[in-house]
């Protein structure tokens, strides 16, 4: 065991060094994989920032139930009962057809009633959900309008079903390009393997003639394309954060137009530390690939 | 214990490096191996560590069939082996300590004896104030007796080495002979391709003679 550590601490020494040599390329592999993978690590963390701020706007969604123009108070009284017992609702209020004529005239639209001789207007509960799944909105709504006494359910949710799709489609995008780019990661480090191979050649094959394995020469590659993985990890938390900071005063002026104070958040650690286990993961794949490729029976 | 059993080595193309031969070389001895060019004698020489794979016959080191064995089973073989090739085969970006460090590595000895070992042999071929240079800093017989070392160091029970003195003057030459003659001594199987028998003479080794793939004297 401690001579398996020793053998990892030594190809982990081996392939630092081998990066240290050539700091040009290393760097620019690293900011070539950190810029790779900031793309689909930038969008998804915006992606986060537009749901949180979605839900922030929306607030709870809410359900107008307007009922017959003749319904009775029993029929509004049955419906009031039946909204109680629906789960799915944080709360309900009564809007008397009064009440919504007296809403219509403040808000100044009293005069395109004016030439109506009775309040055409009918009463109306509006209810706030507990969930602003879309889905739940379809399914109550269709049970609502099947109630006595009910004569239309609107959804004021149409825009939260739109930004919904419109989270989902850019989430797909996120997936297919981020799976894009993870691809381009392992072809870079697959060659970038493929050319250490070659330039560590006679070092392998003296290692052979001296009673080398196959993993005793393998390891110092796989560690070299796991660092390098890290390093490019780092570049794209950094480009990250640097966006974030960025967009952050351009982002808070466009919504403080809206009335809204948004403060853009970065990924945690949670999301940093996947971000550094992917990139080395890819890494991982990319020599692993390759020295499958070069190295392996030869 | 090195055996070969009525080996063929027949390389693609059809040339025949050996035909049948057959030989047995006891634990502890010294064999020099001569003939002219095209003889045999490196292609004997690889069949040893199974860099190269017998076309038909059977070889035995230590009473393990190299012949057939399997790939992963070779590393541990050649661990068992010395290797002094015609090309040194050195790493020049590696110091002269490192060089003899890595068969200490790859057989995975602890760092402390590893470093008492890579001491021991840079002392036996006088190259011990010379550790921290790179080999292309070195002579052609230091270089040579630099390689040795790291065939050494292992402490293996055969040594092998194809014309160790081939490039070097008189001088030079005489060196290594000793060293390997020291080798000996201390009971390493030793076994040597050389043109210039006289160098072995002293110690009366065991001499085979190979012509055209076959053994015409031993």
């Amino acid at each position: 065991m401690l001579n398996w550590f020793y053998l990892h601490l030594r190809a982990f020494a081996q392939a630092l060094k081998r990066l240290a040599g050539q700091p040009f390329g290393t760097f620019l592999s690293a900011l070539v994989m950190g810029i790779a993978l900031a793309l689909p690590a930038g969008g998804y963390v915006l992606l986060d920032n537009i749901a949180v701020l979605a839900r922030g706007v929306s607030g709870k969604p809410e359900i107008s139930i307007f009922l017959d123009n003749d319904a009775d108070r029993a029929q509004v009284d049955a419906v009031r009962q039946n909204l109680q017992n629906v789960p799915q609702l944080a709360g309900f209020h009564f809007v008397s057809r009064d009440e919504a004529l007296k809403q219509l005239e403040a808000n100044g639209l009293g005069d395109v009633l004016a030439g109506i001789a009775e309040n055409p207007l009918p009463d109306a509960f509006i209810a706030t959900l507990r969930s602003d799944k879309p889905e739940l909105f379809e399914a109550l709504s269709a049970e609502v309008q099947s109630w006595p006494g009910v004569a239309h359910v609107r959804l004021d949710s149409a825009w939260v079903k739109r930004l919904s799709a419109l989270l989902e489609l850019v989430r797909a995008t996120m997936l297919d390009l981020s799976v894009l780019l993870g691809l381009a990661l392992v072809i870079v480090i697959f060659n970038t393997v493929r050319l250490q191979i070659l330039t560590q050649k006679n070092e392998i094959e003296v290692s052979r003639l001296l009673g080398a394995t196959d993993r005793f020469i393998r390891r110092p590659f796989y560690w070299f394309g796991v660092l390098q993985g890290i390093f490019g990890g780092l570049v794209a938390l950094a480009a990250v954060w640097i966006g974030i900071d960025a967009l952050a005063v351009p982002v808070a002026k466009v919504a403080e137009t809206y009335g809204v104070m948004i403060v853009l958040a970065g990924p945690g650690w949670r999301e940093s530390l996947a971000m550094i286990g992917i990139a080395a993961a890819l890494g991982w794949l990319g020599t692993a690939i390759s020295v499958r490729r070069h190295l392996v029976g030869r | 214990m090195i055996v070969f059993d009525n080996v063929t080595k027949r390389y693609p193309g059809g040339y025949t490096a050996l035909d049948g031969v057959s030989l047995r070389i006891s634990p502890g001895e010294l064999v020099v191996l001569s003939g002219h060019s095209g003889a045999g004698k490196s292609t004997l020489l690889k069949l040893i560590p199974a860099l190269e794979r017998p076309s038909s016959g059977t070889v035995h080191i230590n009473g393990q069939d190299v012949s057939n064995m399997p790939k992963r089973g070779i590393p541990y073989l050649r661990r068992n082996i010395g290797l002094v090739l015609q090309e040194n085969r050195l790493l020049f970006d590696r110091s002269v300590y490192d060089n003899i460090l890595l068969p200490l590595i790859i057989n995975g000895h602890p760092p402390g004896e590893a470093a008492k070992r890579v001491g021991a042999a840079l002392d036996l071929v006088g190259l011990s104030r010379r550790e921290k240079e790179f080999p292309a800093g070195l002579s052609g017989g230091e270089q040579q007796r630099l390689t040795i070392a790291r065939a050494f160091v292992n402490r293996p029970s055969i040594l092998i080495a194809d014309e160790p003195t081939a490039y070097l003057d008189p001088a030079y030459a005489s060196e290594i002979a000793e060293l390997f003659k020291s080798f000996n001594s201390a009971g390493v199987t030793v076994l040597v391709v050389t043109h210039d028998i006289s160098l072995f003479r002293q110690c009366s080794p065991r001499r085979i003679v190979l012509d055209h793939g076959h053994i015409v004297e031993q």
